[in-house]
């Protein structure tokens, strides 16, 4: 005989909700680009094998603040929940990291009584704990994170490729753009372009186009650069990569904190890409004197 | 080639492989989406991409095959020749993944790897790690991020598709969107529109899905007018991690490379797993289906899991359902090369390692075979024409469906690692037919501007309604869970008339209290409040749909499983009697296929309901058999099956013969 309840839905819902524990969390909030931060507390009910994910849904849905206040639900970025996607990076308990597989045990544990969110510090605040990480994405354009194919017709199979080269790519091509090294990279500082009353939207987005790339580039895509210089058709425009790395917010930016490795949630390894790229900029840098 | 514009609307690997191949054809594209398109839902697809390769080749496979198994596997509920161009376009596709830089796991020789995937004999699938669709999806953002470089493609991220606009004729001329910082509408004029928005997980609560997966871009199209095909076929993945906030996926490709499913024998058996000898653990899979042991088809290994818990009460757990997933007895090296990245979502949300301890899974819906009705058009060789205009798109001329979100591949079940497939084949293959359309259809003309201004004026009306409700006494997060639960117990793996004509009612109720909730935020910047509850209130008319025909279709097929119309195997033992059972199982089977064979094609109806009708489907290629994965007999009814099929061949020989001389002429 089948159950009525679907075995799908958790069995927890029927537990009476005698004295139940209560998450307490922090939240550092800002209604929009330009106006003051303030915090906020809320509390929840807690539940097992909880996240930062589910508390944040629990607040969206109570809608009220710990002191009873009636509070709109705090704006955070989430999509995958299962630390692939990349979106749900934030401070946890001053930590850059997912808020997905940010587990409330373990943050009551190394913290006990409440956990903190935050929004990136290194990106300009949307609203709440959402920062706008565009920045992010424009580096992978300056250093032409791609393979340049011909086109999508068919050519038959790409090029060979042995184990070996297959088990050094992959783990660079895991980067999911979380931006984690940024935030905690000592040289990636904030770059907030604010749209003037009488500009375009079109100068605008060139304008901050222009500020960005004059900032650091960032682990991530540096290691990008490694990854596609790596490969064998990737690396046909291997000197154009080696051109971003050299040029202004290049790879000389780098101050070897070696923050970016360790809170890498994909434990990508960042500096080992940023030393390979480190040797072939300068061995194209005196190759370029020479070839003058 | 045009020098228009098209606007696909989902930056997955559909709208991605679109993208590229219209940008490559020289067509203009912008292309929206709730995320930024990296991070769109197809990077949580892991375990691979199928086709048949020089290896299989070699042991007897062809193309023909991966479209019998693809077909087979869906219950012969799709129209063939989409399936037969996709399974013949499959090596080319995995070739281009391949020279765009996807790090495929490769042989000593450095050949590309293959490992074994559900419903077939083959060693298809080619595979990155555990990460698969992410890898393939980064190598289509890199390849559109390169075109926008080119300012051939403008993304607009973080944008919700609201509307299609459509001109007094019914032709699609672009959408109305938001944008979803600055809540600002924009009407984005189009020679055409794609929608590659995905599945509709969300109705369900939790599933495998992740949180755009709403499918309210679809739905908006459906009540747009757009036709819905097979909204009840909703794939209910065998093995998924229950968790609060959401379930997640642990990929088919951990049975692949050689995991074992299992309960102790003895129910909710306390001691530690890996002190449970060999012979008290019941290896069911492997019993009940010796040919395909852990990779059967998906709907079969979710009803034997799903089954070995509720009626057979041998969960592992006694308060909650769920089964071993076991690996412990695979090389921890071998683990990490060829599953590590899900190895490590299990332990990152479970805190324990799956490569020293069983994992505990149960199943969790996970896929929608349905979608958007879309057409196509037929070639002399059973294939689709490349470049009509009719491929892909929906019933809405000049709106067209590509990936998830539409019903063409994967009929009543979809087969693991054709996901990734079909989603990437129909971008890619409906783009000459967008070429073809633009250059063909008229343009909107002189005059156009009214139709844009009039479903602005209407989505921004809807939008300041929302924000302006007071005092609703109804939570939309509470009624999301409501509509969740619902789903999930009544429309996933077992189904009922009376529990589906019961939940039918309740899901009107629930759209009606939805009139009834009010924003706790009423501003007008980055307002998430707003966007899921427009998001919510369009999950109705889809539940509406999938309930609905669910309850007609009296039948059991692929993932759509009622057992009051449950074919069961062979009870007899005598062979004389076996015979005639199996005879009549057939005469049975052959009744039912002349019933239900069809596409279900729900159209919304004025007054909020689906209206339902039934499309023939081509099976014109691979006739309909009898799906026997396993069951009691199935070797006499197959005997029986083949005598019949080899007669009906013979019969159809001789045509315009004159009428063939059978029984009872």
């Amino acid at each position: 005989m089948i159950k009525a309840v679907s075995p799908l839905d958790e069995v927890h819902d029927d537990e009476p909700p005698v004295e139940r524990r209560m998450v307490h969390v922090r939240v550092l909030r800002q209604d929009a680009p330009g106006q003051e931060s303030y915090w906020e507390r809320h509390a929840v009910p807690y539940e097992p094998n909880m996240n930062v994910i589910s508390v944040l849904q629990k607040i969206a849905e109570r809608a009220r603040a710990e002191d009873g206040r009636e509070v709109s639900p705090v704006a955070w970025d989430c999509n995958c929940l299962e630390e692939v996607c990349g979106s749900c990076t934030m401070l946890v308990n001053g930590r850059s990291r997912m808020a997905c597989s940010a587990l409330v045990d373990r943050l009551l544990a190394e913290s006990p009584g409440e956990i903190e969110l935050r929004p990136m510090s290194k990106f300009p605040v949307v609203r709440d704990l959402k920062v706008d990480r565009g920045r992010l994405f424009r580096a992978l354009e300056r250093v032409k994170a791609w393979v340049p194919v011909d086109g999508s017709y068919d050519h038959g199979p790409g090029p060979r490729i042995s184990p070996e080269e297959q088990e050094d790519a992959y783990p660079l091509s895991e980067c999911m753009s979380c931006g984690c090294c940024l935030e905690a990279c000592p040289q990636y500082t904030k770059i907030e372009v604010v749209r003037r009353d009488d500009e375009s939207e079109a100068d605008f987005e060139h304008r901050r186009a222009a500020a960005y790339d004059r900032g650091f580039l960032g682990a991530h895509a540096i290691s990008q650069a490694v990854l596609f210089n790596g490969h064998p058709t990737g690396k046909m425009i291997a000197d154009e990569r080696l051109e971003s790395l050299t040029s202004a917010g290049g790879i000389q930016m780098c101050g070897n904190a070696q923050n970016c490795v360790a809170v890498c949630p994909k434990h990508i390894p960042l500096t080992r890409s940023i030393a390979r790229a480190g040797r072939a900029a300068t061995v194209w840098a005196i190759k370029k004197l020479f070839d003058r | 080639m045009s020098q228009g514009r098209v606007l696909v609307i989902g930056g997955g690997l559909a709208g991605l492989a679109a993208t590229m191949r219209l940008a490559e054809l020289g067509v203009g594209v912008d292309l929206v989406s709730l995320v930024p398109v990296k991070r769109s839902h197809s990077v949580c697809a892991q375990g691979g991409i199928n086709s048949v390769n020089a290896l299989t080749r070699q042991q007897g496979d062809t193309e023909w095959k991966h479209f019998d198994d693809t077909v087979y596997g869906g219950d012969f509920l799709q129209h063939q020749p989409p399936v037969k161009e996709m399974t013949d376009w499959a090596p080319r596709i995995i070739d281009l993944m391949d020279r765009l830089g996807v790090p495929f796991n490769r042989t000593p020789e450095g050949f590309r790897d293959q490992r074994r995937f559900g419903g077939t004999l083959y060693k298809r699938t080619s595979f990155a790690g555990a990460t698969t669709g992410q890898q393939l999806l980064y190598a289509l953002d890199e390849q559109v991020r390169r075109y926008e470089v080119e300012g051939r493609v403008k993304k607009w991220e973080f944008w919700d598709f609201l509307e299609p606009v459509l001109d007094d004729a019914g032709r699609c001329r672009g959408a109305v969107c938001q944008d979803l910082v600055t809540m600002k509408f924009h009407a984005f004029p189009a020679d055409a529109v794609i929608l590659a928005t995905g599945g509709c997980g969300l109705v369900y609560g939790r599933s495998t899905m992740s949180m755009v997966c709403t499918g309210d871009a679809v739905s908006r199209a459906y009540q747009a007018g757009a036709a819905y095909g097979n909204g009840e076929f909703i794939q209910v993945h065998p093995t998924a991690i229950p968790g609060a906030d959401k379930l997640r996926l642990m990929s088919e490709s951990a049975r692949g490379e050689g995991g074992r499913v299992w309960v102790p024998r003895t129910p909710q058996d306390s001691r530690d797993p890996r002190d449970i000898p060999e012979a008290e653990r019941y290896y069911f899979l492997e019993e009940r289906y010796p040919k395909y042991g852990n990779l059967v088809p998906r709907d079969i290994a979710t009803r034997e899991i799903f089954d070995i818990c509720t009626t057979d009460g041998l969960s592992v757990e006694k308060d909650r359902l769920c089964v071993y997933l076991d690996l412990t007895h695979l090389s921890r090296e071998m683990l990490d090369r060829k599953l590590g990245g899900i190895l490590d979502i299990y332990e990152k949300f479970q805190g324990v390692d799956p490569r020293a301890v069983p994992m505990k899974i149960f199943p969790a819906v996970h896929y929608s075979m349905g979608g958007l009705w879309v057409d196509y058009e037929r070639s002399a060789d059973g294939g689709m024409v490349e470049g009509a205009v009719r491929n892909q798109q929906t019933t809405i001329p000049g709106l067209y469906a590509i990936g998830e979100c539409d019903y063409q591949y994967h009929g009543a079940n979809r087969l693991g690692a054709n996901s990734l497939l079909s989603c990437i084949f129909s971008g890619l293959f409906v783009a000459p037919s967008i070429v073809a359309a633009a250059s063909a259809g008229k343009s909107a003309g002189e005059g156009s501007g009214r139709i844009f201004e009039a479903t602005l004026r209407r989505q921004e009306q809807r939008h300041e309604a929302l924000l302006s409700r007071r005092g609703g006494d109804e939570n939309p997060y509470a009624l999301h869970q409501q509509l969740g639960n619902l789903m999930t117990r009544v429309a996933t793996v077992v189904r009922r008339n009376e529990q589906l004509a019961a939940a039918y009612g309740e899901v009107c109720e629930l759209e009606g209290r939805w009139q009834r909730c009010s924003l706790s935020d009423s501003g007008n910047w980055t307002n998430q409040n707003v966007v899921f509850m427009k998001a919510l209130g369009d999950m109705f008319p889809i539940a509406k749909l999938i309930l609905k025909g669910a309850l007609l279709r009296d039948e059991c097929r692929g993932a759509h499983y009622k057992p009051a119309f449950a074919m069961p195997g062979i009870a007899a033992t005598d062979p004389v009697a076996k015979r005639l059972e199996a005879e009549a199982w057939c005469d049975r089977f052959e009744e039912n296929t002349r019933r239900w064979l069809k596409s279900t094609v729900a159209r919304h109806g004025a007054d909020g309901h689906p209206q339902i009708s039934y499309e023939d489907i081509d099976t014109s290629l691979i006739p309909p058999r009898p799906r026997l994965y396993g069951l009691v007999g199935g070797d006499v009814i197959e005997e029986v099956w083949k005598e019949r099929s080899q007669a009906a061949a013979e019969h159809a020989v001789p045509a315009g013969a004159g009428a063939p001389v059978g029984a009872g002429v």
